[in-house]
């Protein structure tokens, strides 16, 4: 099969091979006899591009995707609009084929539109500073677990039991090799972190506490009261929030966290079964030389013409090698050109709208499904775009009939939450019509036996 | 050429965006929302149209070098041409309009895709097992790392020391110190190799593994790899093998083959997958027998209902991201992988070892590098010779600039002073590689008749050379309101 990617023809093999001194590409490989493959791999011959599209196409329609499907599930990762010119900005090939941008000179475009991502991102949230991107929300927790256990020196973290399940699993990777250790604060009737509890358990020994807001279960934590909790014996105060909420919710400052972050898959990047994650991150400007990641700031070339360039480098991986703030090279630049682009589309106005479409939904939903007999919603704090129903059937069943109508339901809570079988997660984003939401309820309302 | 920024061409009242109407008043939101859970001020993003916002980023992509529009011959990081098919496939809506949470049954298209690239890593790389998770090279190293770690307290041996080359890149130590590790370095010797003398002396029970980068650094094959692993397995640790050099490799030896227990890929570097601007990548690790236990949860597995995710694995590390991995870049590197074949996949090695040779012999008259061996993929050489003239090696990479060529990697490996790191690909013409050597060749020219011509290189690019003394030391790294 001949390989359009390989443009060395025979003769130009033979001139370079000349140049060389050698007779044959063999003669060049230096790896030792006894170990070189004597038969090629063990694998499929070749096929031409009309093939793979066949192949691919075919196994792509195996899937029941979001566009074919209603879906109402959230739980991290959101079917929110993308307006078509984030598509194709961000496919602009000098972005996405050009690498890290350590030639400042070569890569304006790809450090400047950093610059006005870490802008976006600082002013939504409200923070001093921050980085370029990490590889997803839960890998910036925990990197901001890391971060308050350098700063703070202590060995223990607070962690609200409302975060969200896998983000804690992650946490838990990350920081139990360097002897961290994390205790789970339950969540109360209302659906959110209980605080007499944490009152109980926080003292001078703890690192840091660390909540979701909006939480997992989508209800707004007590952020307020929670702050002056944390901030009695010097923790910090780490939340992980949906920046799509930031359009109407108080921002992570108004409640005075130290650090912040995100998954940003929301802000213009497809859902892709979880696997297209921005990690935001964000904190104070007295912690700038502690924050992992790349970071890009402004400079003045000779002339005095503004440009920008990667800064702060003494604290990566490249230079300071074993003494890193973290081991992050490549992040997800190109999700973070998405939200740059996504966050300057929506504008002001827009991303407000976003959030207050999501509200109106949500709460829509829940006053239909409340009605319905067998279903009760059984946390009472205020809510964004996700809520708890609890069903009067196995949320399994409900589900599988949901399906049969091209329905995906709410991811089934007792998953994570032994004491909360039969408790559905529901999500609208902006995208759902009320006909839809209509359906939903109809549906439900038939399988409640 | 300088673009303002978005938020200095923002103006009240424009937008780029229609929304449908919203229909809520704000006494409802009151009644839905707290007042104090309200947000207080604005949110500071721009006010732009459509037609505005458009020019801005198509200009921004316009000041970037990029594999599609300039040679990026950066050492280590293999910018090899991204087809596109890749983009176009991986594109489609049934692949990349998915919930995670959506059932099994809905996503076996999907799940059939990943599972089937990682087999085709584990016939590559003639490892075991493979897991997808990890979303790049530092990623898989460290979720390695924290493989072997639990490898050994499983077995209730207490080892605290990972070995690691002086040629290693700086990932290395760094994923070993997050995972608790003390990092033992290990030298070179005079041909740029382990030097085994020095690793025998320092491997002991004390030493979980050491970590290799094959070919190293320098571009060259470790010589002595079998003899390397004997050591480190005598006493009982594990080879882990940094895989970025990967495309050396691919259809002549397996790191199976040559003792490597532990692995990573990058599949933006070896697989074709583009790099973004800086990610995301996508760096699958895959493990030998005796590590399997260890992998990340959920492994993707196969039985007669077809594809399933494996939660239930005592013995895993647990989970080392969100949900399944950069599952965009393995679609692309599944297109890549069915295209190529396994004849493609050592085409790919040879011609990817002649150009890098061609270059090194064309050129190393002029830019000597202390190893003067065969190499494979990539070649070092150094410009320590112009430094009579008052050049370095950060002067010759502006001034390829001027020739729109991007530079090779610099100053990397450490050991070679003044280094250039050349890594061609094979998918760059003899053509495009002659223009290349022909002006490193004019730059030697010119630093011996008009030194300053370089040193005050670039001249022709967006901005000059940046101030970045003065852009560390009082960092703005946000724009605000004058």
């Amino acid at each position: 099969m001949d390989i359009p990617y390989i443009p060395h023809t025979l003769k130009d093999q033979q001139q370079m091979l000349a140049e060389i001194g050698v007779k044959s590409i063999e003669e060049l490989i230096t790896v030792p006899k006894e170990i070189r493959l004597t038969s090629p791999l063990n694998l499929p011959s070749g096929i031409s591009e009309m093939e793979l599209t066949r192949e691919v196409k075919r196994l792509s329609l195996q899937n029941s995707s979001l566009e074919e499907c209603i879906s109402f599930l959230g739980g991290g990762i959101y079917d929110h609009f993308v307006p078509a010119v984030v598509e194709h900005l961000a496919s602009r090939s000098e972005f996405y084929t050009s690498y890290t941008p350590y030639q400042a000179e070569a890569s304006q475009g790809t450090l400047q539109a950093i610059y006005e991502y870490q802008t976006l991102i600082c002013n939504l949230f409200q923070m001093d500073v921050s980085n370029a991107s990490m590889y997803d929300g839960a890998t910036s927790l925990a990197e901001a677990a890391l971060m308050a256990y350098r700063i703070r020196k202590r060995e223990k973290f607070l962690v609200a039991k409302s975060l969200h399940p896998e983000y804690y699993q992650v946490l838990s990777t990350y920081t139990k090799p360097l002897g961290i250790k994390l205790i789970q604060i339950p969540y109360t009737s209302e659906g959110t972190l209980d605080l007499n509890l944490l009152q109980d358990e926080i003292d001078e020994s703890i690192a840091g506490v660390i909540v979701q807001n909006p939480n997992f279960f989508g209800y707004l934590e007590k952020t307020n009261q929670i702050e002056k909790i944390v901030h009695k014996f010097g923790s910090l105060y780490i939340v992980s929030c949906d920046p799509v909420s930031l359009g109407l919710l108080s921002p992570p400052r108004q409640y005075n966290a130290d650090i912040a972050v995100a998954e940003g898959q929301a802000l213009g990047s497809p859902p892709y079964l979880g696997g297209e994650c921005l990690g935001i991150f964000t904190t104070r400007k007295e912690f700038l030389r502690q924050m992992p990641g790349r970071i890009v700031g402004e400079a003045k070339d000779k002339r005095g013409e503004r440009g920008f360039t990667l800064i702060l480098q003494t604290r990566e991986q490249h230079i300071r090698r074993e003494k890193a703030t973290s081991n992050i090279c490549t992040n997800q630049n190109l999700n973070a050109l998405r939200a740059c682009i996504y966050l300057s589309c929506l504008g002001e106005e827009g991303l407000k709208k976003v959030a207050m479409l999501c509200l109106k939904n949500s709460h829509y939903l829940k006053e239909k499904i409340k009605k319905l007999p067998g279903y009760s919603s059984p946390f009472s704090a205020p809510f964004f775009k996700e809520f708890v129903v609890k069903a009067p059937i196995s949320s399994k069943k409900i589900n599988q009939k949901l399906l049969e109508e091209k329905i995906l339901g709410g991811l089934d809570l007792g998953r994570f939450y032994p004491e909360l079988k039969n408790h559905l997660l529901l999500c609208t984003t902006e995208k759902r019509t009320k006909e839809e939401m209509d359906k939903l309820i109809s549906l439900l309302g038939e399988v409640n036996e | 050429m300088s673009e303002a920024l978005i938020f200095e061409k923002s103006r009240k009242g424009r937008f780029a965006v229609s929304l449908p109407e919203i229909g809520l008043r704000k006494e409802e939101i009151k009644k839905f929302i707290p007042p104090n859970n309200l947000r207080k001020k604005e949110l500071g993003l721009p006010q732009v149209s459509e037609p505005d916002l458009v020019r801005h980023f198509t200009r921004l992509s316009q000041i970037n070098m990029s594999i599609d529009t300039n040679f990026y011959p950066l050492g280590s990081c293999t910018m090899k041409y991204n087809p596109k098919i890749n983009e176009t496939l991986a594109n489609l809506p049934h692949l990349c309009e998915l919930h995670p949470y959506q059932p099994l049954s809905t996503t076996q298209g999907i799940l059939h895709i990943l599972y089937e690239t990682g087999k085709m890593l584990e016939k590559i790389s003639g490892m075991d097992k493979i897991s997808l998770q990890p979303s790049a090279g530092a990623h898989g190293e460290r979720t390695s790392i924290l493989m072997v770690k639990a490898f050994f307290e499983d077995k209730k041996e207490k080892r605290d020391k990972i070995l690691i080359p002086d040629s290693a890149h700086g990932t290395n130590p760094s994923s070993s110190s997050l995972a608790g590790f003390k990092v033992v370095k290990i030298k070179s010797n005079s041909e740029g190799e382990v030097d085994l003398k020095h690793l025998s002396k320092n491997v002991n029970e004390k030493v979980a593994c050491i970590m290799l980068t094959v070919p190293n650094t320098l571009g060259l094959f470790e010589k002595n790899i079998l003899d390397i692993a004997n050591i480190l397995h005598s006493k009982g640790g594990f080879v882990y093998l940094d895989g970025a050099n990967l495309n050396a490799l691919t259809g002549i030896t397996k790191p199976g083959d040559f003792g490597v227990d532990i692995m990573h890929f990058n599949l933006h570097k070896t697989f074709s997958t583009p790099h973004g601007g800086g990610g995301p990548g996508s760096g699958p690790v895959g493990v030998k027998k005796a590590l399997e236990p260890y992998l990340p949860i959920p492994t993707i597995e196969k039985n007669e209902d077809g594809y399933w995710l494996n939660y239930q694995r005592p013995k895993s590390i647990g989970k080392v991201r969100s949900f399944y991995g950069n599952v965009g870049v393995v679609i692309k590197a599944y297109c890549y992988l069915r295209i190529l074949g396994k004849e493609g996949l050592r085409k790919v090695s040879e011609n990817a070892i002649l150009s890098a040779n061609y270059i090194r012999k064309k050129l190393e008259d002029y830019y000597p590098s202390p190893y003067k061996e065969v190499c494979m993929h990539e070649c070092v050489l150094s410009a320590q010779n112009k430094r009579e003239k008052g050049v370095r090696t950060l002067d010759i990479a502006k001034r390829l600039l001027d020739f729109g060529i991007h530079p090779p990697t610099i100053y990397f490996p450490h050991i070679v002073g003044e280094a250039l790191m050349i890594e061609p690909t094979e998918t760059e013409s003899k053509e495009t590689l002659d223009v290349f050597i022909n002006t490193l060749l004019q730059i030697a020219k010119e630093i011996e008749e008009n030194p300053s011509l370089v040193k005050e290189a670039p001249h022709t690019t967006p901005v000059l050379r940046l101030d970045e003394v003065q852009a560390n030391r009082n960092p703005k790294i946000k724009w605000e309101r004058e």
